[in-house]
């Protein structure tokens, strides 16, 4: 049961990822912007966006099960792993190597962090059930 | 157009972290949360790869990879293991942020320092101060918690701690007042690896002082910093998915810590400036306190002809991995038509939900896990508390003791039930350093040596006893 409603997660979100690049891509096609257009750094936004992502947060977070508090954890501890991002531009882009450098060991560490912390929060996932394996039911 | 894709992919990530979290909040539908979280990091990935700038892909290759070597082994460490583990990855999150802004910071002082706008600085200063305090406060806790020889398992405390610590953190923030005011000084470079030390001093000050007991609320409080360090990120990189992520995830910590503090009766601000751990004068009782010794043989006759039975776990039986001897006293119990339940109090063990976990691995169903709100009604019903390896948390001293130092905080009521027998490695006292009244009261009967083998015992005496079946 849990498998196909994984399978049936996963269609979805492809799908909408799929769709979105095709208007995306559709709407741009003719505007054509440069490639690297300036965007205004635009701060009130992001002070908006954190504040209303924690109240998000502590809003879904304060449901969370008490049993599973301890894989909530190491699932959180491998989105927060989302550093991943940073550390690719850095690595990847055309700076000084010294630079990208440090950007290697951050993408290093992230990426444990996210291999580790999603294998290990299924890995506890799986132990909770309610009957026992050897009971028939 | 790639810029819309990319924002257009990490708004889907941001919603499957959402949804991630949400899942969580019943075991039925959690590992569809994991599955979400995959599915998000792996979309944020690929969406930031393919993004122009990123023209060098050799390095990127090697770290991802270097990742998995690292990250795998990491992920199949034993269940007992697991506070120590998020330690060590709440550190690697706390480098990869203090990292990522130190070298944003050379890179926009190369190019001039224009982009090193007041917001920025302010945002970088605070990205390298909760990422790298996290690195060294993280590292020295899982360094704890692995019990390692070279760091000091027992509180380390000092005359005028709080002060020093304090201090140094009025100083972090003066050179970065300072940076942040004029970033391309001459001397700004030189000053920015200061601030950097400095952050690093005061994560290791902020958890030598820091006992076992408290160290669910530390994780906490940890966790919660590595999402704001990554928050930091991404004010200084501009990207909103940075913020999204890290957010949640320092909301989560933020939760977390306040359920532990309170679980503690101990206050938010209490633990947030480091004053918890300092070393109680211990009060000790009297001296003609004594332990009444209970053998193996009438301890599970009576558990035997009990109606219901609440086992009370604590640290002790993560430390004699004792679960799996739990699980088979569980077993003779039921067989015999006992009610077991299990009663967990938020801060046993070592990290938020560390008994669950443990007793999930047993192959305990999670219906038996019963929290502690729920369990307390139900103990002057209890015919049998068996306490495993749990100590302050069961101390009726909580209750009314004033001078005690665990004075108010919520424990479980095992002295209402009629008889308390208490699985104890030895007779000293327990982290909080107070001896627990339970313990010499007239109906609680102590069963000396190592959980594990004590409940191996039990078990044993009562599948003879119990003939076939």
């Amino acid at each position: 049961m849990s498998r196909c409603s994984i399978r049936r997660t996963a269609v979805a979100a492809l799908a909408w990822v799929v769709c979105g690049w095709v208007v995306a891509g559709r709407a741009y096609a003719q505007e054509a912007p440069p490639a690297h257009a300036e965007q205004p750094f635009d701060y009130w936004s992001m002070v908006f966006v954190f504040l209303l992502a924690t109240f998000i947060g502590i809003g879904v977070i304060r449901r969370v099960s008490r049993l599973l508090h301890t894989p909530l954890m190491s699932l959180t501890n491998a989105i927060s792993a989302i550093a991943v991002v940073g550390s690719i531009i850095v690595t990847g882009s055309d700076y000084p190597n010294e630079i990208r450098l440090l950007g290697v060991v951050a993408l290093f560490a992230s990426m444990t962090n996210i291999v580790s912390g999603f294998l290990i929060t299924d890995r506890m996932l799986k132990m909770f059930k309610t009957t026992r394996r050897e009971e028939k039911k | 157009m790639t810029h819309s894709l990319v924002q257009f992919t990490y708004v889907v990530a941001t919603a499957l972290f959402v949804f991630s979290l949400h899942w969580m909040n019943d075991p039925k539908t959690a590992r569809r949360g994991v599955f979400a979280g995959v599915a998000a990091m792996l979309l944020a990935v690929i969406a930031t790869w393919i993004q122009p700038e990123v023209v060098h892909h050799g390095w990127i290759i090697v770290a991802i990879i270097a990742g998995f070597v690292v990250g795998i082994p990491l992920s199949m460490v034993p269940l007992t293991a697991v506070p120590q583990r998020t330690a060590l990855s709440h550190a690697f999150g706390g480098l990869a942020a203090g990292l990522v802004g130190t070298a944003k910071y050379y890179l926009w002082l190369g190019e001039g320092g224009a982009e090193l706008t007041a917001f920025r600085m302010t945002a970088i200063i605070a990205e390298i101060l909760l990422g790298f305090l996290t690195f060294t406060g993280s590292l020295m806790a899982a360094g704890k918690l692995q019990e390692l020889k070279w760091i000091p398992q027992r509180p380390v405390t000092y005359p005028g701690q709080n002060v020093t610590n304090i201090g140094l953190l009025i100083v972090a923030a003066v050179i970065g007042i300072m940076l942040i005011v004029s970033p391309t000084a001459a001397w700004a470079p030189k000053l920015f690896p200061v601030v950097i030390g400095l952050a690093l001093v005061f994560g290791v000050l902020l958890i030598i002082p820091i006992g076992g007991a408290d160290m669910p609320t530390v994780i906490s409080i940890l966790n919660s910093y590595a999402g704001l360090s990554a928050v930091a990120m991404g004010f200084v990189l501009d990207n909103k998915l940075l913020i999204t992520a890290g957010a949640l995830d320092g909301s989560s910590g933020l939760i977390l810590s306040i359920i532990m503090c309170r679980a503690m009766n101990r206050s938010f601000a209490n633990v947030l400036f480091g004053a918890f751990g300092q070393v109680q004068t211990a009060k000790q009782l009297g001296e003609g306190k004594v332990y009444k010794p209970e053998t193996i043989e009438g301890a599970s006759q009576v558990l035997e002809q009990a109606n219901l039975v609440v086992i009370i776990p604590g640290y002790g039986m993560a430390v004699a991995q004792a679960q799996h001897k739990v699980r088979e006293l569980y077993d003779q119990l039921k067989k015999r038509g006992v009610t077991v339940k299990f009663a967990i109090h938020p801060v046993a063990g070592r990290m938020p939900g560390h008994m669950n976990v443990l007793l999930a691995e047993a192959d305990i169903p999670y219906t038996d896990l019963v929290e502690m709100g729920d369990i307390n009604p139900d103990m002057p019903q209890c015919d049998v508390a068996l306490v495993v390896g749990a100590n302050d948390v069961v101390n009726p001293v909580a209750r009314y003791d004033k001078t005690s130092p665990i004075y108010g905080m919520p424990i479980i009521d095992a002295d209402k039930a009629k008889t308390v027998y208490a699985i104890k490695r030895s007779k000293n006292p327990g982290f909080a350093g107070i001896d627990n009244e339970l313990y010499f009261s007239d109906k609680t009967w102590m069963l000396f040596g190592d959980a594990k083998k004590v409940i191996g015992d039990l078990v044993k005496q009562l599948t003879d006893s119990g003939g076939i079946h």
